[in-house]
C-alpha cells in the first residue's frame, strides 16, 4: 500500500524532462497520469528514486489537426480524447478503444502517452496505434525522432524508449472516409485488461474490402500486428470462410499467457473470436 | 538512500485553504485522512479499483489513493464532507441515498456519492446504462447497486427540478 | 385542532413500527462522511504496526533478522514470536478448537503467513521497516490439495501436533486429519440406496472463497500501565466475544477490558474472529506504553482472514422411478487451511452442514464431513453462510437438478413433487434438525407464475432447436432453487462459543420524557439495526421509532452478546427485545391500572396506549406511563421504566426461498448473460421490507460473483494467485444483473414476532440458483455438472468438451 521514497521533479519543459531523465538514468521515472506507475510503486515492484512528473508540461498536452494527420499530445487524457469532437469525427476507434479502458476516475489522469509508451501487453491503445500506423513522437539526449508504433514494442515493457526519451506525441493518420472500425474486447468485467482484443479498421468498395488493418491486444509478450490476417480480408467480401482463414491466422501469431483470465490455449481461441466480431462491426460501420 | 526532503503543498480542500509539509511519497489519500482529518474518504484496496477513496479535484472524479499530495499542490478538492448546501441542508445526492437505501454500511458512500456528483455534472440526465457504466470505478459489496442508481436517479431529477418516479419493479 | 382524534391506524402509521420502510437512522452519519470506523481513530501517541510476511507457503525459518528493521529511525520495536514467547502468546486458541501462531513459530504454513510485526511513529516508516525483516527460510514440500492431505506420504502441516490422535472433535486418523463428523442414520440411508431405482453421485465443489468486505480488519490497542487497562477498538462482529477470549488468552481480567466496535464497513463472517494483527497490536500497546493501531491492507486481507468454503461434497441422491427422493448421502473434505480458525458452534465443527437435505422430505440421510489441514490461509466458515448452509443448500439443488436430468422431470416439478408439505410442519429431517414452520407449494408456484416458467421453458426449448440449426450460438439457461436454511444460532442446548451459550440480549430504557435507550450484545456491520430494532419497540411500546436510540459494540454498556452473524440478530436479539419490551409493558400496564383505578385486566392494549375495556375515553399513553414511572408508581413498585432480556431462543429459525434465473450462455466465448432474476424469500415477519429488499439484492450480488467467477486460487506451489483485486472478481454496476424480489410470509411459531431473519438468504439461495442456470444451458446435450466459478474460460472449456466448437 506504502512506496518506497523518491524526490520529486517536475520540469517546465520536454528539454528539462529529458535532461533530468538522461542524468538520473535507471534512478528515474517519467510520471504521466500516474494510474499504471503508481499502483505498481505502491505494491513495491517499482521502486524510482526519483519521479519526473510531465504534467507541467504545456507542449505534452492539445489534439490537432496536421495535415491527413492528428496529432495528440501524450499527455491527453483518456477523457480528453473521449470528448474530442475532432477524434470522434476522424479516427472514431479511439473513442471506443478509451472507453474500454480501466474506469471513469482512472481515465480522468490516465494519458494516452502512457498507455502506448510503458510496453504493458495489456494496455489497450498500442493495439489500436498498430492498428492505426500511428507515429510516435520522442524527444531524447540526441534529439528528436519518430518510431513507427508497429516497430515500437519489443517485449513486455520492453520498448524501443532508452534513458531520456519521452515520448511527446502520437501522430495519427485519418483513415479514409467512410472507414469501418472497431474494437472488440473480451474482459472478466468491465475495465479489466483484455482476455482478448481486436483492433480492425478497414475500408470497403463495392463490396469487397479495400484496405485492412488488425491490432491484438494482450495474446502476446506485445501488442501485435497482424499482417498476414489482414492481408487475407483484403479482395474478400468478408464472408464466413475467408474470415475463419483470417481468425486462424491471427491466432497464429499469439502467445498469451495463461493467468486467471484462462489458458493460453483459450485465450488463443478469443483471439480469432474478438477479430470475427470486430469484423462484423466493421463491416457494419463501413460505407463503400 | 538519504532521507528525502519534505515539500510543501498547498491546496484548497472543501472551500478551505491547506498547506502542509508532506514527503513526495505521500499519497493524497493519507494526506486527507491522517494529516487533514478529513475521514469521509475511505481505502478499501491498493490497486485502485474499489474507488472508496473516490475525491473530486480540480473538476475530475480522482481516486485518490492512486495520487501523491505533491501533484495536488494547488488543486481545487471536494469530498464528502463539502458535499452539503450552503445553508446546511444535505445535497441532493445525500438525500437521495437515504431516501432510496443506497447505503448500507456506509464504507463506499463517500467515495460513490462524490463520483456521483461529477458525473452529474457530465450528464444531467443520465440512463440506468449510463449511470452504472459511469460508477464502474466505485465497488459496492452490500447494496448490490439497484438502490445506488436510485438514488443518482432521484438525484438527477431533484437538481434538474423535476419530481422523481421509481420505475416500477 | 378539528377536535378529529386520529385512528388507531394513522397512529400506528407515526409511530414507524414493524412492517413500514423507515428510512434508516445511520444514513444521516454516512452520507456526510461523518461515520466512525476504526481507522478514523486517531489517539495522542499512536504508534502503527505492519507485518512482515512469508512469501513461501511452507517452509521451515532457518533464521529471523529484525536488526536492519529496528534501526530504521521511528521504529519502536519489532516481534517475533520468540517475543510472543515471553509472554506466552506466540499461539493463540481458536474458536474451533485448534491452536494457531500469532507468528510464525519455527516455520510458516501458508503464503502471507504473520512472520514478524513492525511499531513505527507513521504508517509509512513501518512499511518500510517491515521490508527490511530478513528472514531465512528452507522451503518444504507444500500440499494445497485436500483430497490429498491425507495421502501416505503426504507433506506434515502441522509438526505440533503431529502425534496427536486426540484432536478438538475426536480421533485424528493421520497427521493432516482435523475431525470426523457425521450426522443421520448410516444404516437406513445405506438402505434406501440399496434398493432404490435411481441414484445419482457427483463430486459437487464449492471453490475457497472471500468475504471481501470494502472495509479490511483492523484495530487500535492503548493498554493503560496505572489502571491496567486494555481498551481495543476493532473491526468486530462479535465484541463480547473479543473481550472474554481476550482476557482468557491474555489474562488481562474481562473487567479491565474494554472493548468497542464502532462503525463497520461490512462484516460479512471475515471479521467475527481474533487475527495477529489484534494480539499483536495488544502486546505492542503493552510493551510500548502506547496506543498501536494495525490496518491490513487487501492483498493481506483476501489471502489470510478468514476465507469461505473449500468443501469437496461427494453427493448422493437415491429415489424412485417416479420421482420421490428416497435418500440423500454426502461425503465431504473440508479444506480448513494451515489451522483450524473456524467460527463455528463447539458442538459443529462442521457448522449446520446437516441441513443438506433443504426444502425435501428425504425419509433417510447421512452425511460425513472430514476435516483436513493443507498449506492455505486458515478459516472457513465465513460470508454469509449461516455456518456451512452455504454448501449444504449448493450440494443439494445441484444434486436435486442432476437427478431431474437423469429422471428425465423438470427441475421446478421434480422439486414441487418432493416439497416439504405444509402439513408436516413443525417438520423433523432425516438429519435431526426441526424446521419451525413453511409453505413451500406456495412459494415456489408463486415463483413459477411470477416468471412465467412454462412459457420460459417452450421458449428454451425453441431456442435449443434454433442452436441445433446453426441458427444462433447462444443457449439459454433455466436456473431453479428452492433452500431451505437454518439461522438463528442458537439454542444454548446445542450452540455455544468455547463455551458461552448462544443467547443474545436487549437491555431497554426508557426515559421519563418517552424516549429511551436501547443496547444490544449484536453489532451491526450495515445491517440498519439502529433503525430496525426501534421498529420492534415501536410496535411493542407505543413509542415512535424516532425516539429510541439504539446502540451497539461498547461492551462496557452492552449487555453480554454473541454478536451479529449467520443472520442471527433478528432470531435471537429482535427476540430479547420483543421479551424486554414485554416486561416494560406488563409493569407499564401496573401503573395505568393504577392510575386509572382499574384492575390490570380490565385494560386493553391500542397501538400507543392502555385503555379501559368498554370505555376507551380513558386512556394512558405509553408517554404518559413514562413520566409516571419515575414520578408515582403505585405503592411498593420500585420507580423507573426498564428491563433486559437474555434469550435462549427455543430452536433455530427456518427462512426458505424460491429463486429463479434466466441466462444466455455466449458458447464461444464462455460469457454469461443474466437475463432476469427472481428472488422470492420469506424471512416470517418482515420489520423492514427496504432493509429486507438491500439485504437481498446485496446477498444476490454477493452470490452472483461467487457463481461467476471468485475463487481464492493457490497453485502447485503454494502461491495464492487471485488476491487482489485484480483477479479477485467483484462485480461492478455494470455486470451486477437486475434484481426483482418477492415475498411471502410464514411466521416463526416459536419466535416471539414471527420473524426469522434474511441477511444470508440469498447467497444461499442465490448461488444454487446461478449454477443451476449455467448447467441448466447445457444439460440438453448430456452435461450433468459444470463446476463453478463459471467464468469464461470454464464455461467455454465445458462448451469445447461438448464439441460445440467444431
Amino acid at each position: 500500500m506504502i512506496p518506497g521514497a523518491f524526490a520529486y521533479h517536475r520540469p517546465a519543459s520536454v528539454k528539462d524532462a529529458v535532461g533530468l531523465l538522461a542524468q538520473l538514468g535507471d534512478e528515474g521515472r517519467a510520471l504521466a497520469g500516474g494510474h499504471s506507475l503508481i499502483p505498481m510503486m505502491k505494491l513495491r515492484l517499482a521502486t524510482p528514486a526519483h519521479l519526473v512528473d510531465l504534467s507541467g508540461i504545456a507542449d505534452l498536452k492539445g489534439i490537432r489537426s496536421d495535415g491527413n494527420d492528428v496529432v495528440i499530445g501524450a499527455m491527453t487524457t483518456q477523457h480528453d480524447l473521449i470528448g474530442s469532437a475532432l477524434l470522434g469525427e476522424k479516427i472514431p476507434i479511439l473513442r471506443e478503444v478509451s472507453l474500454q479502458i480501466a474506469d471513469p476516475q482512472v481515465r480522468y489522469l490516465g494519458t494516452l502517452g502512457g498507455n502506448v509508451a510503458n510496453g504493458d501487453p495489456g494496455n489497450d491503445m498500442p493495439a489500436a496505434m498498430m492498428c492505426l500506423n500511428a507515429t510516435y513522437h520522442v524527444s531524447g539526449k540526441s534529439g528528436e525522432r519518430r518510431i513507427a508504433a508497429r516497430d515500437f514494442y519489443q517485449g513486455a515493457y520492453f520498448t524501443a524508449l532508452e534513458t531520456g526519451d519521452v515520448l511527446t506525441a502520437v501522430r495519427v493518420p485519418v483513415p479514409a472516409a467512410g472507414h469501418g472500425y472497431a474494437y472488440e474486447k473480451l474482459k472478466r468485467k468491465i475495465g479489466d485488461y483484455a482476455t482478448a482484443a481486436a483492433a480492425v479498421v478497414l475500408t470497403v468498395s463495392g463490396g469487397k474490402v479495400g484496405t485492412c488493418s488488425i491490432g491484438l491486444t494482450n495474446v502476446a509478450e506485445t501488442p501485435l500486428w497482424a499482417r498476414e490476417a489482414a492481408q487475407i480480408l483484403v479482395g474478400s467480401a468478408l464472408d464466413a470462410a475467408t474470415v475463419k482463414r483470417a481468425a486462424a491466422a491471427a491466432e497464429a501469431i499469439t502467445a498469451p499467457a495463461s493467468d486467471a483470465r484462462g489458458p493460453a490455449q483459450y485465450r488463443t481461441k478469443m483471439a480469432g473470436v474478438m477479430l470475427t466480431r470486430a469484423l462484423a462491426r466493421a463491416k457494419a460501420r463501413a460505407r463503400g | 538512500m538519504a532521507k528525502i526532503a519534505k515539500s510543501q503543498v498547498s491546496m484548497t480542500v472543501n472551500g478551505k485553504t491547506v498547506e502542509a509539509l508532506v514527503e513526495p511519497r505521500t499519497l493524497l489519500i493519507h494526506f486527507l485522512r491522517d494529516q487533514q482529518n478529513i475521514t469521509g474518504p475511505h481505502i478499501g484496496c491498493e490497486t485502485s479499483h474499489c474507488g472508496a477513496c473516490t475525491v473530486d479535484l480540480d473538476g475530475k472524479s480522482v481516486k485518490s489513493c492512486t495520487v501523491f499530495a505533491v501533484q495536488a499542490n494547488g488543486a481545487d478538492i471536494r469530498t464528502i464532507e463539502g458535499m452539503a448546501n450552503a445553508d446546511g441542508t444535505l445535497h441532493a445526492l445525500q438525500e437521495g441515498f437515504r431516501e432510496m437505501h443506497g447505503l448500507q454500511c456506509g464504507f463506499c458512500t463517500p467515495g460513490m456519492i462524490m463520483r456521483a456528483y461529477r458525473l452529474l455534472q457530465e450528464n444531467k440526465n443520465p440512463s440506468e446504462e449510463e449511470i452504472r457504466f459511469g460508477i464502474s470505478g466505485n465497488l459496492c459489496r452490500c447494496t448490490g447497486y439497484q438502490n445506488i442508481v436510485k438514488a443518482i436517479q432521484y438525484a438527477a431529477a431533484k437538481l434538474s427540478g423535476v419530481q422523481f418516479k421509481e420505475a416500477a419493479e | 385542532m378539528n377536535g378529529i382524534a386520529p385512528t388507531s391506524a394513522e397512529r400506528a402509521a407515526k409511530l414507524e413500527g414493524m412492517g413500514c420502510k423507515r428510512k434508516r437512522v445511520e444514513d444521516i452519519r454516512f452520507v456526510q462522511g461523518k461515520g466512525n470506523y476504526v481507522d478514523d481513530l486517531k489517539l495522542p501517541g499512536m504508534l502503527y504496526g505492519d507485518f512482515t510476511r512469508s512469501s513461501h507457503g511452507h517452509a521451515r525459518i532457518k533464521k529471523i533478522d529484525t536488526s536492519k528493521a529496528a534501526a530504521v529511525p521511528g521504529v519502536v520495536a519489532v516481534l517475533t514470536a520468540e517475543t510472543l514467547k515471553t509472554v506466552n502468546l506466540a499461539w493463540m486458541p481458536t474458536l474451533a478448537g485448534d491452536v494457531q501462531m500469532v507468528l510464525a513459530d519455527g516455520k510458516v504454513l501458508f503464503q502471507n503467513q504473520e512472520v514478524a510485526f513492525v511499531i513505527a511513529e507513521d504508517r509509512y516508516t513501518a512499511a518500510d521497516a517491515a521490508d527490511l525483516v530478513e528472514v531465512e527460510y528452507e522451503p518444504l514440500p507444500v500440499n494445497v490439495d485436500p483430497l490429498k492431505a491425507m495421502s501416505a506420504g503426504a507433506p506434515v502441516i502441522r509438526e505440533d501436533i503431529k502425534d496427536k490422535t486426540d484432536g478438538a472433535h475426536g480421533k485424528r486418523k493421520h497427521y493432516n486429519h482435523i475431525f470426523s463428523w457425521q450426522a443421520g442414520d448410516k444404516a437406513a440411508t445405506d438402505a434406501a440406496f440399496a434398493k432404490a431405482d435411481v441414484k445419482i453421485k457427483e463430486m459437487i465443489v464449492y471453490p475457497r472463497v472471500h468475504p471481501c468486505p470494502l472495509e479490511t480488519c483492523q484495530c487500535v490497542a492503548s493498554f493503560d500501565k496505572i489502571k491496567g487497562e486494555l481498551t481495543l477498538w476493532g473491526t468486530f462482529q462479535a465484541p463480547h466475544v473479543i473481550r472474554t477470549v481476550g482476557s482468557l488468552i491474555s489474562k488481562i481480567p474481562e473487567h479491565k477490558i474494554h472493548v468497542i466496535a464502532p462503525d463497520i464497513g461490512g462484516g460479512f463472517g471475515n471479521k467475527v474472529g481474533a487475527y495477529s494483527g489484534y494480539i499483536c497490536s495488544i502486546v505492542a500497546s503493552i510493551v510500548t506504553g502506547r496506543p498501536v493501531k494495525w490496518t491490513e491492507d487487501r492483498i493481506e486481507n483476501l489471502s489470510t482472514t478468514a476465507f469461505a468454503r473449500d468443501f469437496y461434497m461427494e453427493t448422493e441422491i437415491a429415489c424412485t422411478k417416479d420421482g420421490k427422493v428416497t435418500g440423500l448421502r454426502c461425503y465431504t473434505i473440508a479444506d480448513h487451511g494451515a489451522f483450524d480458525a473456524c467460527a463455528n458452534a463447539t458442538k459443529w465443527p462442521a457448522g449446520l452442514f446437516s441441513i443438506i437435505t433443504g426444502s425435501y422430505d428425504f425419509p433417510a440421510a447421512h452425511v460425513l464431513v472430514d476435516g483436513v489441514y493443507t498449506n492455505k490461509a486458515p478459516g472457513g466458515v465465513a460470508y454469509r453462510c449461516s455456518f456451512r448452509v452455504t454448501e449444504a443448500a449448493y450440494a443439494i439443488e445441484r444434486a436435486m437438478d442432476i437427478m431431474a436430468q437423469k429422471l428425465g422431470m423438470d427441475p421446478a416439478e421434480f422439486r414441487m413433487k418432493n416439497l416439504i408439505r405444509r402439513e408436516q410442519f413443525p417438520y423433523t429431517s432425516a438429519t435431526g434438525w426441526q424446521y419451525d414452520s413453511g409453505d413451500y407449494q406456495t412459494a415456489l408456484n408463486k415463483a413459477m407464475e411470477s416468471v412465467g416458467y412454462r412459457k420460459l421453458r417452450e421458449e428454451q426449448k425453441a431456442r435449443r432447436e434454433a442452436f441445433k440449426r446453426g441458427e444462433t450460438r447462444e443457449l439459454m439457461g433455466i436456473g431453479v432453487a428452492f433452500f431451505t436454511e437454518i439461522v438463528g444460532a442458537g439454542p444454548s442446548r446445542a450452540c455455544d462459543i468455547l463455551g458461552i451459550a448462544m443467547f443474545d440480549s436487549a437491555e431497554i430504557r426508557i426515559h421519563p420524557t418517552g424516549s429511551g435507550i436501547c443496547r444490544l450484545g449484536t453489532k451491526s456491520q450495515g445491517q440498519g439495526h439502529e433503525t430496525t430494532y426501534a421498529q420492534i419497540i415501536a410496535t411493542e411500546l407505543g413509542l415512535p421509532a424516532d425516539s429510541i436510540t439504539v446502540e451497539e459494540g461498547n461492551t462496557d454498556t452492552a449487555p453480554y452478546g454473541l454478536g451479529t452473524y449467520g443472520s442471527r440478530s433478528t432470531p435471537v436479539s429482535g427476540a430479547a427485545t420483543a421479551m424486554a419490551c414485554r416486561k416494560i409493558k406488563a409493569k407499564a400496564q401496573m401503573i395505568a391500572a393504577y392510575m386509572l383505578e382499574v384492575h390490570d385486566d380490565d385494560l386493553e392494549w391500542d397501538v400507543d396506549r392502555f385503555r379501559v375495556k368498554g370505555n376507551p375515553e380513558r386512556f394512558k399513553t405509553m408517554t404518559e406511563l413514562a413520566w409516571a414511572a419515575y414520578h408515582e408508581v403505585p405503592p411498593g413498585m420500585e420507580p423507573g421504566l426498564e428491563a433486559i432480556n437474555y434469550y435462549d431462543p427455543p430452536n433455530f429459525t427456518y427462512p426458505f426461498g424460491a429463486y429463479i434465473c434466466v441466462v444466455d450462455v455466449d458458447v464461444d466465448t464462455g460469457a454469461t448473460k443474466v437475463r432476469r432474476f427472481y428472488a422470492l424469500d420469506d424471512c416470517g415477519t418482515r420489520i423492514n421490507p427496504m432493509i429486507i429488499e438491500g439485504q437481498v439484492h446485496g446477498g444476490l450480488t454477493e452470490a452472483f460473483g461467487i457463481a461467476m467467477g471468485q475463487e481464492i486460487h493457490y497453485d502447485a506451489d503454494g502461491n495464492v494467485t487471485t488476491a487482489s483485486f485484480m483477479d479477485y472478481f467483484l462485480p461492478t454496476a455494470v455486470e451486477t444483473p437486475h434484481w426483482e424480489t418477492d415475498w411471502t410470509t410464514t411466521p416463526s411459531p416459536h419466535h416471539p414476532i414471527g420473524a426469522k431473519g434474511v441477511g444470508e438468504s440469498p447467497n444461499v439461495g442465490g448461488v444454487p440458483c446461478f449454477s443451476n442456470a449455467v448447467n441448466d444451458a447445457f444439460s440438453f446435450l448430456g452435461s450433468t455438472h459444470i463446476q463453478m466459478p463459471h467464468d469464461h474460460w470454464r464455461t467455454w472449456t465445458a462448451a469445447e468438451k461438448l464439441g460445440l466448437h467444431a
